[in-house]
């Protein structure tokens, strides 16, 4: 039987300082960040809004560079880290989706703008990994899923940052570039959304670390349990894939 | 935190920060689902070690 690495390393003290972050990002935005001039307190849905689309959109690139890791290696697990990855980001992705229509339709009056080259770019990648599971679990040969879900991952992944900068290069735009202008925050809401971001980007972090725990103790029972019930067989291997 | 909710549009931020923790939420109990499956496997495999002859 193959040792499972274990994914629960850590899992406390990474917990512990997600729930500090957290605590601090939701103390500052409500407490401390000043009411912006133009939006009042509509603004203070960006402490969740902005950090939820940068970690999911890092989230999926990420899921990508641990499928390049799979198909380099062969390594099962690198695969399963990818899956999960990815899985999370599209939870946070649709985090993103729902707080922003909160913010448009507070903002502009509407739940959606189809002009709106940054909004539709965010869907389009939403919709793309998507498909990732429908496409990953129709694949019975676990060997094939992986393979084919990582190639997936990895060309979804490139599409991600090249998409980015062609919404970056559009000319129409109603929605803040928040990032692209430095120092447009003053330095307590600067301070806030930097927090913010600390929190999101740990408790994607705390979820990816407990969800890749839980299936990789799935993985072993699986084993196990074909070791139990097959005692004088030649073992039959299971395979490291994602369970659902 | 009282300026927020009292404000006209208070409602609108307090419904993106309630669908933050409504889905977190979610997420865990999905594991938390999940993770009583793991256990009850895992009972159910330790049944059928102590069965098994030594």
């Amino acid at each position: 039987m193959t040792r499972t690495r274990p994914h629960s390393r850590g899992l406390p003290l990474l917990s512990s300082a997600t729930a500090a972050t957290v605590v601090a990002a939701l103390s500052l935005a409500f407490f401390y960040a000043p009411l912006d001039r133009d939006q009042g307190v509509i603004q203070k849905i960006f402490y969740i809004h902005v950090p939820l689309a940068i970690v999911s959109l890092c989230g999926f690139i990420a899921g990508g560079v641990m499928a390049i890791r799979h198909l380099r290696t062969g390594d099962r697990s690198w695969d399963m880290r990818s899956y999960v990855a990815i899985h999370l980001s599209i939870v946070f992705a649709v985090g993103t989706l729902v707080t922003g229509s909160i913010w448009a339709k507070a903002s502009w009056g509407h739940w959606w703008v189809w002009s709106e080259p940054v909004l539709v770019s965010f869907l389009i990648v939403f919709l793309l990994y998507c498909c990732y599971q429908p496409l990953r679990f129709s694949i019975e040969d676990p060997e094939r899923q992986a393979r084919y879900a990582s190639v997936f991952a990895v060309t979804a992944g490139a599409f991600v940052p090249v998409n980015f900068l062609a919404v970056r290069l559009a000319t129409q735009h109603v929605h803040p570039r928040v990032l692209s202008q430095s120092g447009s925050l003053p330095g307590p809401m600067l301070l806030t959304f930097l927090v913010s971001l600390a929190g999101v980007a740990l408790l994607w972090a705390t979820l990816w670390k407990l969800e890749l725990s839980l299936k990789s103790s799935r993985m072993s029972l699986k084993r196990l349990r074909a070791r139990l019930e097959a005692p004088d067989e030649v073992e039959a291997p299971v395979p490291e894939v994602a369970v659902r | 935190m009282t300026t927020v909710l009292a404000s006209a549009s208070g409602h609108y931020v307090a419904a993106a920060y309630v669908v933050f923790v409504a889905l977190i939420l979610l997420y865990l109990v999905i594991i938390a689902v999940r993770a009583q499956r793991t256990e009850r496997e895992l009972r159910e495999l330790s049944a059928l070690a102590e069965k098994r002859p030594r």
